[in-house]
């Protein structure tokens, strides 16, 4: 029976996924200015400017020059999640992520295991794919299928067969590939994987604490960013690939991991150092 | 990594960039849809439009709708059906102001939109062509007697009436369908097409004489009035060729 600590932070994030989504609606619908678009494109209070950094770049390998205040978007979004770090995005704002944690609920409470086995990394080849396509066909080739923009959208401006999409997850997610879409396919998610890697923001881990009971392994939605030894050797979760959704911190029974920035890390690096030589030297 | 798993790797992206390939393709659309005022050539504008909805959230009449999956048209670009509701052409054309990315032509004076062009499609219903004086579309134009103007025809079945026949413009025009919309037969018999499929192309080498007479140089001028009937022999030959060409300078004297 895995322990858990609370549930604020859980609570925290739907609450925020629910918020920006309600944001974005009531812009549609109610005329309240702030938030205007969807996450492709959108305007805060109808003067800053933020877009799909990805979207902007399939935009890009079609050979159309974006113009226009969606790269100052970019911009803004590319430095948020960049210092905010990992997939921040996935775990915090993206409508699929519930659903993606529903499926996992289901495929737990019934006792459901994996059929498949994809590697996590083909996520970045659909990466790569998406801008090849994009080239090839001159049409952002993930935009016009991607079914996080067909939910958002539909959620937003009205429904149509694109809500699908979500019994599609569902379905993949619970029968087919364990966290199959978020966890190995989705470009996106590849995309923020990739700019948060090196984010000043990170879940700390202090390996003085922890006691190897491997709670945070059974809750991480994506397991390969648990890396006890890596992560004694420095301090954190470093992958891009963690979401930054705290489950780990949440259910740690001996509080091993706490939110940490890399330049205060690097000040209390001693102890940790000496932990590390003690780990090389007992293996 | 073995080389049979990377082989199997390429094999595996090579196959799903094609089957990519064709459904973005295939995910075009009919090409059919009329697109906000300002939109670039409907390739560039597929290419362009992040899919964001922001021009759907600026336009007033709630007239711009982003297609959802089901419809037969690329999936979350804008469009507008004029028979639903039709472009009211703002003057400062807030959907264009909206456009984070350009797809939408910035500074687009909006009666230099070519969102479509409207067709009188069908003559068999239209009333005018019955005779009866209508005239709605003509005046639901925005730009009336430019965009749409009445051609007068004498009515031949009473003998003292006249056809006013509405003709579009297509210099004028713009394509925001409010005679689409006003139309009052129940299907509309004049609508809005797409630019590509709405017009026809003369071609580079068509020249209509009445229209390029001055650009004809005058050793081929074409004659004020049509000759005289010669008699026919040398002389009445060359008083044709006279009356066509001015002669002077290619002939010796």
């Amino acid at each position: 029976m895995i322990h858990s600590t609370g549930h604020r932070i859980l609570i925290a994030r739907r609450a925020t996924q629910l918020t920006i989504l309600l944001l974005f609606w009531l812009g549609a619908h109610r005329h309240l200015d702030v938030l205007t678009g969807n996450l492709s494109a959108s305007h805060v209070f109808r003067t800053i400017p933020l877009s799909d950094p990805f979207a902007v770049l399939q935009i890009l390998a079609t050979g159309h020059l974006v113009a226009g205040s969606v790269l100052l978007g970019a911009a803004i979004v590319l430095a948020c999640y960049f210092l905010i770090g990992g997939r921040a995005f996935c775990a915090w704002v993206c409508p699929v992520n519930p659903l993606a944690d529903l499926a996992a609920w289901l495929r737990r409470r019934f006792g459901i295991s994996g059929q498949w086995n994809v590697s996590r990394h083909t996520r970045y080849g659909v990466l790569l794919l998406a801008l090849v396509v994009s080239a090839i066909t001159g049409v952002a080739a993930f935009e016009c299928l991607s079914p996080i923009g067909m939910i958002h959208r539909e959620l937003i401006f009205g429904p149509g067969l694109g809500l699908l999409a979500i019994a599609g997850i569902v379905m993949l997610d619970v029968y087919v590939l364990k966290r199959g879409w978020c966890g190995s396919l989705c470009p996106l998610g590849a995309f923020y994987a990739l700019v948060g890697r090196r984010s000043p923001l990170r879940v700390g881990f202090d390996a003085g604490r922890c006691d190897h009971c491997g709670d945070c392994v059974v809750v991480c939605p994506e397991r390969q960013v648990i890396d006890f030894k890596a992560m004694a050797a420095s301090g954190s979760i470093d992958s891009g690939e963690c979401t930054r959704c705290n489950r780990c911190l949440e259910v740690c029974p001996r509080d091993a991991y706490q939110p940490t920035l890399r330049f205060v890390r690097g000040a209390a690096k001693h102890p940790e150092e000496g932990e590390h030589h003690a780990t090389q030297s007992a293996a | 990594m073995t080389g049979s798993f990377r082989s199997r790797n390429v094999a595996l992206a090579a196959t799903g960039a094609l089957a990519w390939t064709h459904v973005v393709d295939s995910s075009r659309g009919s090409g059919e849809s009329l697109r906000p005022p300002g939109a670039l050539p409907e390739r560039d504008f597929l290419a362009s439009c992040i899919k964001c909805g922001q021009c759907v959230e600026a336009c007033p009449f709630e007239t711009l709708k982003l297609a959802t999956a089901e419809e037969q048209r690329a999936t979350g670009v804008p469009y507008f059906e004029p028979r639903k509701t039709p472009c009211y052409m703002c003057e400062d054309a807030p959907c264009i102001g909206a456009c984070p990315t350009d797809a939408l032509t910035p500074e687009t004076s909006i009666e230099d939109a070519r969102m479509g062009l409207a067709v009188l499609l069908d003559q068999e219903n239209c009333l005018a062509f019955q005779g009866l004086r209508c005239e709605v579309c003509y005046r639901a134009c925005p730009l009336m007697g430019k965009a749409i103007s009445l051609d007068m025809r004498p009515q031949e079945r009473t003998g003292k009436h006249a056809f006013f026949l509405p003709v579009v413009d297509s210099s004028y025009c713009t394509g925001c369908g409010k005679c689409e919309s006003a139309c009052i037969i129940q299907e509309a018999a004049i609508k809005v097409l797409p630019l590509d499929v709405a017009k026809g192309e003369l071609g580079e080498h068509y020249r209509f004489g009445w229209t390029e007479e001055a650009r004809i140089s005058r050793d081929f001028q074409a004659p004020r009035k049509a000759p005289d009937v010669p008699a026919w022999g040398e002389q009445g030959l060359r008083k044709v060729l006279e009356s066509m060409n001015d002669l002077s300078g290619i002939e010796e004297p």
